[in-house]
């Protein structure tokens, strides 16, 4: 497989438009723009791009819901990057920033917007600083600003840095955000492509995603295609990180298997330990086990295991690790972005981090697993937006999954504490109203 | 456990157990006739300002450029943000306390976030976060913060060093960043993250890297 992403992506100045160009950059935006718009959109469509901020919706289907009339529309680009494990969209910005810019145009082009923003977290200064450099330059070169290389087009592209809330990250969150409020998601629908920014049409796609557009334009959505396997085409950036020997970012082809990534690519557990667990898709998506890592790595097939891909970000658990710490230690990152709007998301991240802690400190007993178990079945499904669910799942598959694990370090902190052995585990939840 | 400031009840919503007077009106937005405001600031803010279709959305950029002045976001910020933003005090406190990296009480001038979340817990971060504050002591000039991830677990455990990402950190390491700040230096020139190849060229032979 050849790069498409990550393809030179060390080489020295690659962030300048000079060297960005020479190896190819922008051709594929003079490509575009002589081509019509709707055909672009079709190019995208067959290319079978998913989304690779954590939905994995498809690119082209999404870009077709902007109504085409003559109206303020708007293009973001979703650089938040805070899903727990995530560092993709952090190495593209700061190495091939331009390759983002090139794809944002295109994409904006396609849909007829002609206000494009990049939300990054407040916390990439590096990246920022990287951004508007290179932003400058794409406008010095007049691939943004008015009328772009005689095509009638115009772009504004701006940058905007949040300051610290996992909560941006989810696009409604992001664009209230954006428009300078707290960054409380909305109720959807309207989704953003009726009613987004300004209340305007609004196509929003992760990092990757966007700086996927110009290799498919390039070598045209049929050719793309053919990467990857049925549902899940073309190649996704992976961060591998927690227990592994050579965590990073990884460009792979979507199907290989889960086991060559860790292992061949990441080097797996140090010698003498093994995987223990493994999130496939950033801390919100439900765990996997030793036994899974044979899974092939893409949308399907994940989710067939009752995980998903999300981010991309693959967090690697060793055996020598307490499975109650990593519960609580999720648990407690979700409360703390939980954002507060709605009931089962801000009650329920804050009583699961109570009851692990009580789990923890030896103060429960089995029956609190039960209840643990039943909160997060009243979470999912119940928020205003996913970041309940994203607590939920990945804790309920954990209670699940190791249970016995659970129950021993209860008995054992209980002994520990003089509180004697607890009552046998009640069959049913008691709190099944 | 996170260690950046929770209030009680898991949310974003200070303030809830604490009183109000309900006698007292709501603050108006700030007259610029009375109302003094630095100009660089000014001139940062209505720079933002005029980026955008809509004045509002350059709160957040506002907030940072006020913070920089100020050193935090005092009530004197906030009431100069919301003079050149016409917007009310509140509008902008309300914005203030969402946000993780905006200060609401004054801190020490080196801003240290060290990422306490999974991938950096897993490899020690939770133990290079006390390091750090032993390094640290009670010297005031130090703001040393647990953060949730900083999206850099390839480094793990690192932290952000007023806005520089350095790791993988050992707590020999952080004995030193408290050292090179304190003498006007730069913290660990040789572990920042902008000297890291990607793993993914560094580990093909003969791939598509360097
Ligand atoms: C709590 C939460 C956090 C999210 N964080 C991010 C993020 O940091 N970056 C991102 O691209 N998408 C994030 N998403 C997904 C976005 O809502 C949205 O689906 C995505 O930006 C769409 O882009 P895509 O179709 O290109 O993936 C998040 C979603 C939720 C619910
Ligand atoms: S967990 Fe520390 S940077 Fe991601």
């Amino acid at each position: 497989m050849s790069a498409i992403l990550f393809d030179r992506i060390d080489e020295p100045g690659l962030a300048t438009i000079d060297v960005y160009t020479r190896r190819g950059g922008y051709s594929a935006l003079k490509k575009a723009l002589a081509m019509p718009r709707e055909a672009i959109i079709e190019e995208l469509k067959v290319s079978g791009l998913r989304g690779r901020g954590g939905a994995g919706f498809s690119m082209g289907t999404k870009a077709s819901f902007i109504p085409g009339a003559e109206i303020d529309k708007y293009l973001v680009c979703n650089a938040d990057e805070s899903e727990p494990g995530t560092f993709k969209d952090r190495e593209l910005m700061q190495k091939k920033p331009h390759q983002l810019i090139e794809g944002m145009i295109i994409s904006a082009y396609a849909v007829g917007a002609n206000r494009s923003f990049i939300y990054i977290r407040g916390e990439y200064v590096l990246q920022a600083e990287m951004l508007e450099r290179a932003i400058a330059e794409a406008k010095q070169a007049g691939h943004l600003g008015e009328n772009i290389h005689g095509s009638g087009f115009s772009l504004d592209l701006v940058l905007q840095r949040g300051a610290g809330a996992y909560i941006c990250g989810e696009e409604t969150g992001l664009l209230d955000s954006l428009e300078g409020k707290r960054g409380n998601p909305r109720l959807k629908p309207p989704f953003p492509a009726n009613e987004g920014l300004y209340k305007g049409p609004t196509l929003i796609n992760n990092v990757e995603t966007l700086a996927t557009v110009p290799p498919i334009i390039e070598m045209g959505g049929a050719e793309y295609a053919k990467l990857g396997v049925e549902n899940s085409a073309g190649t996704k950036l992976v961060s591998v990180s927690g227990n592994v020997q050579r965590p990073g970012n990884y460009e792979i082809e979507l199907g290989i298997s889960s086991r060559e990534i860790i292992f061949g690519l990441a080097g797996g557990p140090e010698a003498g330990r093994s995987v223990k667990l493994w999130f496939p898709g950033g801390s919100s998506s439900p765990v996997l086990t030793a036994d899974d890592l044979d899974l092939p790595y893409d949308f399907d097939s994940l989710a067939k295991a009752g995980s998903m891909l999300g981010s991309g970000a693959i967090i690697v658990v060793d055996d020598s690790v307490r499975v109650v710490d990593v519960a609580l230690k999720l648990a407690s990152f979700y409360r703390h972005e939980s954002c507060g709007k709605c009931t089962p998301c801000r009650e329920g991240t804050n009583w699961t981090v109570n009851m692990l802690e009580r789990v923890q400190s030896g103060e429960a007993t089995p029956m609190d697993l039960d209840i643990i178990a039943s909160v997060q079945e009243q979470i999912i499904g119940n928020c205003l937006c996913v970041l309940g669910d994203a607590m939920a799942m990945p804790v309920g598959s954990l209670v699940a999954k190791f249970r016995p694990e659970f129950e021993a370090h209860i008995e054992a902190a209980r002994e520990r504490n003089g509180l004697g052995a607890s009552q046998p585990a009640v069959e049913q939840p008691v709190l099944t109203i | 456990m996170s260690e950046v400031t929770r209030f009680t009840h898991g949310s974003r919503i200070p303030g809830w157990d604490q009183s109000t007077d309900p006698s007292k009106p709501a603050a108006a937005i700030p007259d610029p006739a009375t109302t003094t405001v630095p100009e660089e600031l000014r001139a940062a803010i209505e720079a933002e300002i005029a980026k955008y279709p809509e004045r509002r959305s350059a709160l957040i950029p506002a907030l940072h450029h006020a913070q920089e002045h100020h050193g935090w976001c005092s009530p004197e910020a906030i009431e100069q943000v919301a003079c050149v933003m016409r917007l009310t005090p509140g509008e902008v406190a309300a914005v203030v306390t969402f946000y993780d990296m905006f200060e609401s009480k004054p801190v020490g001038k080196n801003t240290i976030y060290v990422c306490t979340n999974i991938s950096c817990s897993l490899n020690g971060g939770d133990r290079i976060l006390a390091a750090m504050r032993d390094a640290a002591g009670d010297d005031p000039d130090f703001n040393i913060r647990g953060f949730e991830c900083l999206g850099a677990c390839d480094m793990a455990p690192m932290a952000s060093i007023n806005g520089e990402y350095v790791g993988p950190l050992t707590d020999e390491d952080c004995n030193q960043v408290i050292a090179q700040l304190t003498a006007g230096e730069t913290p660990l020139p040789a572990k920042q993250l902008s000297l890291r190849p990607c793993a993914d060229a560094a580990g093909r032979t003969g791939g598509d890297g360097q």
